[in-house]
Parts: C-alpha cells; sequence; structure tokens
C-alpha cells in the first residue's frame, strides 16, 4: 500500500516512541517491581463469602500487625460505608514498610491515600495486597474512591504516621 | 472560502435525502439532544452540589443525578446521534435506503427509545442508582436492566439493518471499492456488535438474573471484567463516528481532498482490531488479575497510538496540502488558510485540538502503575470530559449544524453560523475551566464520582474546595453553552428551505486504489477473535476456576 515518505518517518518515530515507552514501563514493572496492586502472589485463592470474611483470617483481626523489623502488615476491611479498623487507630512508624490487605464484605470499594502511590479498590470475594513506605510523618486521610452507595462520601478514616 | 465558492458547491452537490431516510435522521438526532439537556441539567445540579454552592431539595440523591447524566449522555445521546449520523452517511453514499432496512432501523430505534425512557423512569425513582457503570453486585430494578437490553437490542437492530444496505450495494457494484464513510460505518458498527457482546452477557447472565432473585451471588470479577471489555471499545465507538467527520467531512468543508481513502480505512481496522482486547488497563488497581496479563492488556492498548497518529498526520496534511494550494506560504502559513468562520469545520477543529491533551492523560491512565496515581480520581473524569464531551461532542455538534437542515431541506444561514460559533467558544472555555480543575485537583488526589464532603474538615481535603468551585463554574459555562445549542437548533428547523450540503470529502484523482484485503471484513472479524481470546482466555479461565462463592446482591442507595 502506498504511503507518504513523510508519514512513513512519522510513524517510524511514533512507533520507536512507544517501544521505549512500553519497556521503560516493563522494566518498572518486572524489574523494580513497581507493581500495581494485586492479589497476594502466593496463596490467596482460599476465597470465603464476603459476609463472612470478617470470621476469616486475616481479616478477623483488621488492625497493624509486625511481621518483621520495620516491616508491617495492615489488615483492612471495607464496609458500606466506613473501614475496619476504625478511625485514630491506625498509627505506623515513621520510614516502615506496610504491606496492605484489603477485601470487602458488601460492594466494590476503593481505598486511596491522597499524596502517596495508595491507591486501590476492594472487591468483595477477593483480596488485595499492595506495598508501600512511608518515609513523612504526619495524619493521612483514607477514603474511598468508587462509588459504593448513598454513604459513599462518608466513607473515610485516617492513618498516623509518627 | 467565499460565500459564492460555498454556494456553488452545495449546488453540484445538491444531494436530498428521501423524506422518509430524512425523517430517521432527524428522529435520531432530536431525540440525541433530548437526552443531552436532561443529562446536562442532571451535571450543571451536580457540578452545584460538589462545589458546596446548592444542596438538593426534596430528597433529590446526588447519586441519582449521576446515574442519569452518566446514562443520558454517555450512553444515550452518543447512541443515537451515532446511528442519525451513520444513517445519514449510508443514506448519501450508497442511497437511499432499502424499505425494509428503513423498517429495521425504525425497529431499532423504538427498541432503543422504549428502552431509554423505561430506564430514565427508573433512576429517577431511585431504582436504579448504580452509575452507567452498574457494578455487580449492586442490584438495580430488574426493570433497569430490561431497559437496558431494549437499547442493546435496538442497537443491534439497527446495525443489521445497516449490514443488509452494505451487502446489497456490494453484491450490486462487484469489484468496487464501496464509499469510505460506509465502509467506516461498517467497521463502527462491527466494534460495537462485538464489544457489546460483553455487556450483554454480564446483564443476560449475571445481574438480571440476580436482580430478579433467581440467583443469590455473583461473580464480581467476571462482571467487571466483562464491563469493561464492553467498556473501553465504548469509547471508540464513540470516536470513529467523529473520525469519520475528521477524514471524509472536513476535508470537503475546507475545500481540499482526502490525503489517503487507504490509510483512512487501514486506520478504522486497526481501531477495531485494538481497542477491544483492553479492558484490563480499567482494572489495573484491582484484585483476581495476574500482574503479567494486567501488562499485557496494557501494551495491547497502546497499539492504538498507531492509528492515532496516522489519523493526526492525515488530518494536518490534508490542511496543509489545502493551504498550500491556496497560496499560503512558511512553515505554518497554511494555518491561516482554514475556515474558521465556518461551524462546520470550526466545532470539529476546537474538538480535534482538544484531543491532543485528552489522549497525553488518556496515555498515563493506561500506562499500568502510573495509573496508580490517578485512578478515580476527577483527573479521570477530567480525561472524558476532554474526550468524549470536547473531541467527540463538539464534532457531533458540527455535524449537527449541517445535519439538521440536510434532513429537513433547509439552508444553513449565516446567522446561525455566528451563533454556532459562539456556542463552540462557550462550550471550550466552560470545559477549559470544568476539566482543568478536575485534572488538577485530581492530581492532589479528590476523588471521582463523590458528593460534597470535607472528609471531616480534613485540611487536605478542605484545600481542594476552590478547585470545586472552578469546576462549578465551568459547569455552569457548559450550561450556557447547551442553552445556546437548544436555541440554535430550534432555529435550525425553522430555518429557509433549501438545499444544505451534506459535505462528503473525495481522494485526488490520481491516487493509488485501495487494496481489496481491506474490505475482507471476515477476516477482521477473525483476528478481532483471535485477540479477544489471546488477552482474555487465561485470566478469565482463572477467575472462575479459583472463584469464591460470589457476593450476594445488595442496594446500598
Amino acid at each position: 500500500m502506498h504511503m507518504h515518505r513523510l508519514e512513513k518517518m512519522w510513524l517510524t518515530f511514533g512507533v520507536a516512541m512507544l517501544a521505549v515507552f512500553l519497556i521503560v514501563l516493563g522494566i518498572g514493572v518486572f524489574a523494580n517491581g513497581a507493581q500495581p496492586p494485586t492479589t497476594h502472589a502466593h496463596g490467596g485463592h482460599e476465597k470465603p463469602a464476603p459476609e463472612l470474611a470478617e470470621e476469616t483470617a486475616p481479616f478477623d483481626k483488621p488492625g497493624l500487625h509486625k511481621i518483621g523489623d520495620n516491616e508491617y502488615k495492615l489488615v483492612m476491611v471495607a464496609i458500606a460505608f466506613a473501614y475496619k479498623p476504625l478511625e485514630d487507630k491506625i498509627v505506623i512508624p515513621a520510614g516502615a514498610t506496610v504491606h496492605f490487605e484489603v477485601t470487602s464484605t458488601d460492594v466494590v470499594h476503593g481505598l486511596q491515600i491522597p499524596g502517596t502511590n495508595v491507591n486501590m479498590m476492594a472487591v468483595p470475594g477477593e483480596t488485595t495486597n499492595f506495598t508501600f513506605t512511608f518515609k513523612k510523618p504526619g495524619e493521612y486521610l483514607v477514603l474511598c474512591n468508587e462509588y459504593c452507595g448513598n454513604g459513599h462520601e462518608m466513607m473515610w478514616t485516617t492513618i498516623t504516621v509518627a | 472560502m467565499t460565500d459564492t465558492v460555498l454556494a456553488k458547491q452545495s449546488e453540484a452537490d445538491g444531494h436530498r435525502f428521501a423524506p422518509q431516510d430524512g425523517k430517521l435522521i432527524l428522529a435520531h438526532v432530536l431525540f440525541a439532544f433530548g437526552a443531552l439537556v436532561i443529562g446536562a441539567i442532571a451535571g450543571l445540579l451536580q457540578g452545584l452540589v460538589r462545589g458546596g454552592i446548592v444542596t438538593l431539595p426534596a430528597g433529590i440523591g446526588y447519586y441519582q443525578l449521576l446515574t442519569a447524566h452518566g446514562v443520558l449522555m454517555a450512553l444515550i445521546f452518543t447512541t443515537y446521534f451515532i446511528f442519525g449520523f451513520i444513517w445519514a452517511s449510508i443514506a448519501r453514499t450508497l442511497g437511499d435506503l432499502m424499505p425494509q432496512v428503513r423498517r429495521m432501523a425504525w425497529v431499532g430505534f423504538a427498541l432503543m427509545t422504549i428502552g431509554t425512557l423505561l430506564g430514565t423512569v427508573l433512576i429517577l425513582l431511585n431504582q436504579a442508582t448504580v452509575l452507567y457503570t452498574f457494578y455487580a453486585p449492586m442490584k438495580a430494578s430488574p426493570l433497569f436492566y430490561i431497559a437496558l437490553v431494549h437499547v442493546v437490542a435496538g442497537t443491534w437492530a439497527s446495525a443489521a439493518g445497516l449490514f443488509v444496505q452494505y451487502r446489497y450495494w456490494r453484491r450490486k457494484h462487484p469489484g468496487q471499492t464501496s464509499p469510505l464513510l460506509a465502509f467506516m460505518s461498517v467497521a463502527t458498527m462491527i466494534l460495537w456488535i462485538v464489544a457489546t457482546l460483553g455487556v450483554a452477557a454480564t446483564i443476560l447472565a449475571q445481574l438480571l438474573p440476580l436482580s430478579l432473585g433467581w440467583t443469590e451471588r455473583v461473580n464480581v470479577m467476571v462482571s467487571r471484567t466483562l464491563f469493561w471489555y464492553f467498556g473501553h471499545p465504548l469509547v471508540y465507538f464513540w470516536l470513529l463516528p467523529a473520525y469519520m467527520c475528521w477524514y471524509v467531512v472536513i476535508p470537503k468543508v475546507i475545500g481540499g481532498r482526502i490525503f489517503s481513502d487507504s490509510l483512512a480505512r487501514l486506520s478504522f481496522v486497526l481501531f477495531v482490531l485494538f481497542s477491544i482486547p483492553v479492558g484490563f488497563h480499567h482494572q489495573l488497581m484491582e484484585p483476581g488479575i495476574s500482574p503479567l496479563w494486567k501488562f499485557v492488556q496494557v501494551v495491547l492498548t497502546f497499539m492504538v497510538v498507531i492509528p492515532s497518529l496516522m489519523t493526526a498526520f492525515s488530518l494536518f496534511a490534508t490542511f496543509e496540502l489545502t493551504g498550500r494550494e491556496r497560496g499560503r506560504r512558511g512553515l505554518f502559513g497554511w494555518l491561516k488558510a482554514m475556515p474558521y468562520k465556518d461551524v462546520r469545520f470550526f466545532a470539529p477543529f476546537m474538538g480535534m485540538l482538544i484531543f491532543i491533551p485528552a489522549g497525553a492523560g488518556g496515555i498515563v491512565n493506561a500506562s499500568n502503575q502510573m495509573n496508580g496515581v490517578v485512578h478515580n480520581t476527577l483527573w479521570v473524569t477530567g480525561h472524558f470530559h476532554l474526550t468524549v464531551a470536547s473531541g467527540v461532542a463538539l464534532t457531533f455538534f458540527g455535524i449537527a449544524y449541517w445535519l439538521i437542515p440536510a434532513a429537513t431541506g433547509r439552508k444553513l444561514t449565516p446567522k446561525l453560523h455566528r451563533l454556532g460559533i459562539v456556542q463552540t467558544w462557550v462550550w471550550a472555555v466552560g470545559m477549559l475551566f470544568m476539566s482543568g480543575a478536575m485534572h488538577s485537583v485530581g492530581l492532589l488526589g479528590s476523588p471521582r464520582r463523590t458528593a460534597y464532603t470535607t472528609y471531616g474538615d480534613n485540611a487536605e481535603a478542605v484545600g481542594w474546595m476552590p478547585y470545586h468551585v472552578v469546576m462549578a463554574v465551568g459547569g455552569t459555562i457548559l450550561f450556557v453553552s447547551v442553552v445556546l445549542l437548544v436555541i440554535n437548533i430550534v432555529l435550525l428547523l425553522r430555518a429557509p428551505r433549501g438545499v444544505e450540503e451534506f459535505p462528503l470529502g473525495e481522494t485526488a484523482p490520481d491516487s493509488p486504489a485501495v487494496p481489496v484485503w481491506l474490505e475482507r471484513w471476515g477476516l477482521w472479524v477473525g483476528i478481532v477473535i483471535v485477540l479477544v481470546l489471546f488477552a482474555y482466555t487465561v485470566p478469565f479461565a482463572d477467575m472462575i476456576q479459583h472463584a469464591g462463592p460470589g457476593a450476594k446482591g445488595v442496594v446500598t442507595w
């Protein structure tokens, strides 16, 4: 098929840039581990009914659990229209690495901390995992960013990093 | 271009739609704008509520308005307008619609209208406050899903009619290349049908049985995957008709020629191939899909960059060649030769300009880990107000200005041109404020689809309020533009009688022939199926094999 010389150059340049871009993105994901939130890589396939999540480990004990040197697991449950643990209950030491483990007992919720890259969905029947290191001390707002019903805008909590 | 040249072209082109075809086109276009007006009222109120300027009276819910706005704008306005434009394109290029095709088109129109009216009533009764993405396990009234089934079935009936007319033309013209606009209409319909299979599957197999109480539980990940399998090609279903205008109508309006017929066709085929197997890039922040398959679909998503670059080149090549033919010199001198006072050019051209940053924003959204910064924030809302509500909507307005008089046998007068240009400017300015504020505050973390709140006077959230006020101001300006549009449409319907041109661009007489393989639809649909199977089989099987008991249906509004 006939193609104008300048258009060939334009497309070659564009496709080359696209390839560079995707390689950079891929290196970020597969070499540097900048994964989007996901299900825990190992296990994680035991899926109780969402409404029973709070009776099942680890969601029977929502809150911050120390798992190593300066490393914590933060288990949170999203319920229309609040998070467990409730407000003022989460205090994280500054500089700690936190492994989020989140689920929902009813509808799809979001969990986002503005000013950080913490942004994930809480899906009933699934567990979402994401790792983040809180470097700066302060009070962080945690809010639901997926429409979940009439109390959606009232669904928020805070995390204190001290 | 002078008015006399315009007038001569109209005479030469003197196409008149058969009166029955004119009625069909007009019905679709006017219904589309009716939905736009109701959706715009909902949008205005939302903006004012979110900015903390008004509180809704009489127990009207914010999310109820949000559902009405999304459904009426994103699904109903677009779909009706697209069918109006596509019926016009078919009748213009393949000849008057055949009686049985016309019947199918009206059956489609009737089904869509029954569905729209029923769905709108249920939304207003607060029986379906599930937004236009209706995420499981949220459970709307069964009648809402039945209404949506009618809308989709209506589009299928119309699409079937379109295929009948196209096949008839090809049988009557063996060995000939089909007209470009007809080819593009067929591509758009193929994309729509393949995409709607996903939403039809989740509604019929999951949401409707759940809502009727036939099943107690629903597999949420399967439902989300089926929805986004539809939800992303949906945006290309909005965009391709705008591209039809940019590729074919605009060259004629500016007095130039289509840059390359074959490349235009190739880009449409590539859009059909690469817009369907990519829904996971809407699901990057959720569990249940392996990171590898998310990345595969991210790569496939970005393949649409290729036809997008081809389109950008073709459009600006047409502008430059036309400008130079008029004797404009210098690197950018040709830009001065464009007919900015012709609303048929100006409105779609503003849409094109706005589409450039819109596309750049889309690249951010689809970028795997980068999506975490903006996922579900107002940035995303800002993004699609630049794409569908500017690039696409402004192009549709530009089309309506000549299509309505062309369908009714009237003339677009200079006064109406001017009013249309004012309306376009008001829209662009309103969108600059609204979408600009949405993008900015989204980067700061303000979430989308959320009613007024300061999260217990949280300092960060209070800092977002000035942006929300700017959004409300922008939304109000946009509403003024909708009012101007309505005035313009009423004036168009009373314009003086005459023949308004359907501007149909042509390729240069010496341009090379279109390769036959481009019209082998069986081949392209086959490749789409292969790509879909490649991108979805493994992760989808995983979702079903490792499914838990599922979630119970609930009403949370």
